[in-house]
């Protein structure tokens, strides 16, 4: 359960970010679909991903490899990575 | 929230689904300082980019700067000079570690027993007449002997002012060796008297772009929306330049804010130490600048403002299928 939780919260936190840098119009943290692909269908390129991961390495002090942008296709596969990545730390 | 499968249909979803995993990282390196002609307008010798770099010679040093290239990330090596083929050991070397790009003035033929599939980039610049002012020879004259039906080869057509009106015989010419065209627009960066544009010009050349595309779509690789935005200079109501140019080395890159650019693109010299400020000659003036590559990959790298509405991405994807098609990441 407490699991659950702090994906959903990191899912949120995740659509936050993404719709502030990129400028995201018409979607909320709480309306974007965690689960849409952000490359098919949300139109973001690897410059995008690359600005985004610099704000969640910062946020989350935690390092976005690049080799792993192709893993993170949506919010939920992004929430989950660094949810892993901070497990790895701690 | 605008998605892109709301904005296409079947089709079109299909052909942005193809390229948008593409994921092209290019550079451009100078594989040699030495050319065997001297164009008037050329940006690489006017601007004294041939002096810029002494030319490492040492063939270890070449293997082991692309093998860090490729480790970089870059998947796209744009090879130019100064003239490639009077260096054919730099340039399998570059073919052999990675997708590789030869741009040349076709003098000298790319033998196809060492290099089979590699793209050749054949530079044309006009008529005859336009060629012996401007390049001293009719290149086209030897090129057409030497790649006639290659089929990883195509023109790489500068289009000058004197050229409006004369476009179709150069695009038959083409088609009836067998090849390809693509067409640029002549910057004219050593201020050659009567070949700088006007904007009446701009707008008759555009129209004639789009007459020939429409003509001899089997021969012409280009898009409409490519035609208007280098003769405009605008896209999406902002204007092309410094402040917007993607294709600035990265690493000399400091705007600030930071445009919408090319991951990790370089421009090196010969020396492969030495990096130039961008494609093309860092003496050229930006808000004149008429590169071809740079105004396609500022059309590519801004994705997402092309999602306003289907007619947007659809010209987004038709220059981004333009560009995959010049380096044959897609079939032509
Ligand atoms: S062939 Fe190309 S590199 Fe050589 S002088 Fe002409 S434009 Fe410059
Ligand atoms: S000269 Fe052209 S390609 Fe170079 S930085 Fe300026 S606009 Fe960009």
């Amino acid at each position: 359960m407490q699991q659950e939780n702090q994906l959903q919260e990191m899912i949120l936190s995740v659509a936050k970010i993404l719709i502030d840098e990129l400028r995201i119009e018409d979607v909320t943290p709480e309306t974007f679909d965690p689960d849409i692909n952000l490359v098919d269908e949300v139109g973001i390129d690897s410059m995008d991903l690359a600005t985004v991961a610099l704000v969640l390495q910062d946020e989350y002090r935690i390092t976005i490899d690049e080799e792993d942008y192709p893993k993170l296709q949506s919010i939920r596969l992004i929430a989950e990575y660094i949810l892993e990545l901070l497990a790895m730390e701690a | 929230m605008k998605t892109v499968s709301s904005l296409l249909d079947q089709e079109w979803f299909a052909r942005y689904q193809t390229i948008s995993k593409l994921n092209i990282r290019s550079s451009i390196y100078d594989v040699t300082n030495r050319c065997n002609l001297r164009c008037k307008g050329c940006f690489f010798f006017s601007s004294g980019e041939d002096h810029a770099a002494k030319e490492e010679m040492d063939p270890e040093k070449w293997a082991r700067f692309i093998d860090s290239e490729k480790e970089r990330g870059v998947n796209l090596a744009i090879l130019i000079g100064g003239e490639p083929t009077l260096c054919l050991d730099r340039v399998e070397m570059f073919n052999n570690r990675m997708p590789s790009y030869c741009a040349t003035n076709g003098l000298i033929k790319v033998p196809r027993d060492r290099f089979p599939d590699m793209i050749v980039g054949i530079s044309l610049w006009g008529d005859e007449t336009d060629e012996k002012t401007l390049r001293g020879k009719d290149t086209f004259a030897v090129s057409s002997r030497n790649y006639e039906g290659d089929p990883y080869a195509y023109y790489l057509y500068t289009i000058t002012p004197k050229q409006i009106g004369k476009t179709e015989q150069i695009i038959k010419k083409i088609r009836d060796i067998g090849l390809k065209v693509h067409m640029q627009l002549l910057s004219n960066d050593e201020a050659v008297d009567g070949f700088f544009w006007k904007k009446d010009e701009l707008e008759g050349i555009c129209a004639e772009m789009d007459a020939m595309l429409d003509a001899y779509p089997d021969t012409v690789i280009s898009s409409k929306y490519y035609h208007k935005i280098i003769t405009t200079g605008k896209m999406l109501g902002r204007s092309f330049g410094w402040a917007e140019c993607p294709s600035v080395t990265e690493s000399l890159d400091n705007r600030n804010p930071q445009p919408k650019r090319l991951i990790h693109f370089i421009r090196w010299a010969s020396d492969l130490k030495t990096t130039h400020r961008c494609c093309t000659s860092a003496t050229r003036d930006c808000s004149t600048c008429k590169d071809g590559a740079a105004h396609m990959s500022w059309v590519m790298v801004n994705k997402r403002a092309h999602m306003r509405s289907t007619e947007d991405l659809q010209n987004w994807i038709e220059v981004y299928e333009m560009f995959a098609k010049l380096y044959k990441f897609i079939p032509w």
